[in-house]
């Protein structure tokens, strides 16, 4: 079935279901409870039964919810693609969400992707361990409280850190984010610059 | 590759079978002309460092084809790519099972500086870990430049006080 029907049918099944905003294909939100079963149908009955990504969002602090889980999927019958997505529980510091990797088995590192960068905890999860940051390391980078340049920390092995007294830094921005300049130009203007030029790692922020 | 060695003179006629050098000079000369690397390859820095050791560029005119995996029967680190935080703590440790003497090529912006990558989890320059001999510029460099580095490394080996170290070690 197309991936309207499919909602169509998902949303009589589970009538908690609504449509998802959506500027490409079409979504859906489901209640977390409901997320591990609304995704077995889809795989099941709607043939949506290929998982292309499981991914998270941080909708910044103060939103409600202000974690959300999103599972792209795709038919390998009608050859179309879904998006549900589904609330965070728990609270700001720890969120939890269920884990579909007894539905998927490809979603073992995505899950522990968005749990390395947004500290999700996937409840069900066979391994969940960082993957990408190094186990240890104190901070979800990709929460919006998380500056772009990072914040310090020691270094992975503590014996290489007194040896060479070296600690993970904030990255020197100097006047960064960095940003290119589209359209049609001579492309020395339109390579990227700091948007605040105003300082470098040479001359000293203005106060 | 044939250079002009200055400081180790033999003329047959003069002195048959016998050269006179200084010992600095002929431990130098020794070192500079079989200089293993080390690849340390993290990024795609590492393939132009595969091209500078093909046919077309061949290191080996340099005395530094044998890329050895094993630290341990390499004398020159070869920085090349990306050291991310979570890396840095690896090359550290290969570069202490290396044996003395040794040196280090940052090759490329990541291992000189970090690069582009000015993030949370790009250690930003490979001197930050371990000493290093040689910078190269580019992203990726030109294997030409590559080869530069290597001879202007082989120059500073040539400059090292290697008996007085020998022997004080």
């Amino acid at each position: 079935m197309t991936s309207t029907e499919a909602i169509a049918a998902l949303k009589q099944k589970f009538p908690q279901a609504t449509d998802r905003a959506s500027a490409d294909f079409p979504a859906v939100n489901v209640p977390t409870a409901e997320l591990v079963a609304a995704l077995r149908w889809l795989r099941d009955e709607g043939a949506y039964d290929m998982l292309m990504d499981a991914t998270a969002i941080d909708w910044a602090e103060g939103a409600k919810p202000r974690f959300e889980v999103v599972y792209q999927l795709f038919s390998t019958v009608s050859h179309e693609y879904l998006r549900v997505a589904a609330a965070c529980t728990g609270d700001d510091a720890e969120p939890h969400a269920p884990s579909v990797v007894g539905l998927w088995a490809g979603a073992n590192w995505h899950e522990r992707e968005a749990f390395d960068m947004f500290g999700i905890k996937f409840d069900g999860h066979p391994d969940l361990r960082r993957i990408l940051m190094w186990d240890g390391y104190p901070y979800h980078p990709l929460r919006k409280e998380f500056p772009l340049a990072g914040l310090e920390a020691p270094l992975p092995g503590a014996d290489i850190e007194e040896e060479t007294n070296t600690r993970v830094i904030s990255a020197p921005m100097a006047g960064g984010p960095f940003v290119a300049t589209s359209g049609e130009m001579n492309l020395t203007e339109s390579e990227p610059r700091a948007k605040d030029e105003s300082w470098n790692e040479r001359s000293e922020k203005p106060q | 590759m044939v250079t002009a060695n200055t400081t180790l003179g033999y003329d047959s006629k003069i002195e048959g079978e016998v050269v006179v050098t200084k010992l600095d000079s002929a431990i130098n000369w020794i070192r500079t002309n079989s200089m293993w690397p080390m690849p340390m390859g993290l990024a795609c820095c590492a393939i132009e460092l595969m091209g500078v050791a093909a046919s077309r560029f061949d290191i080996s005119r340099f005395g530094a084809e044998v890329m050895r995996f094993s630290p341990r029967q390499s004398d020159c680190m070869i920085v090349s790519g990306t050291v991310t935080y979570k890396m840095a703590p690896q090359v550290r440790r290969i570069y202490d099972q290396m044996c003395a003497p040794k040196w280090v090529i940052a090759m490329g912006a990541c291992a000189s500086t970090g690069g582009m990558y000015r993030s949370y989890a790009t250690l930003q320059g490979v001197d930050r870990i371990v000493p290093v001999d040689v910078y190269i510029s580019g992203c990726p460099p030109r294997p030409e430049a590559i080869l530069d580095a290597l001879m202007k490394l082989q120059a500073k080996v040539k400059r090292e006080r290697s008996a007085k170290n020998l022997l004080s070690a």
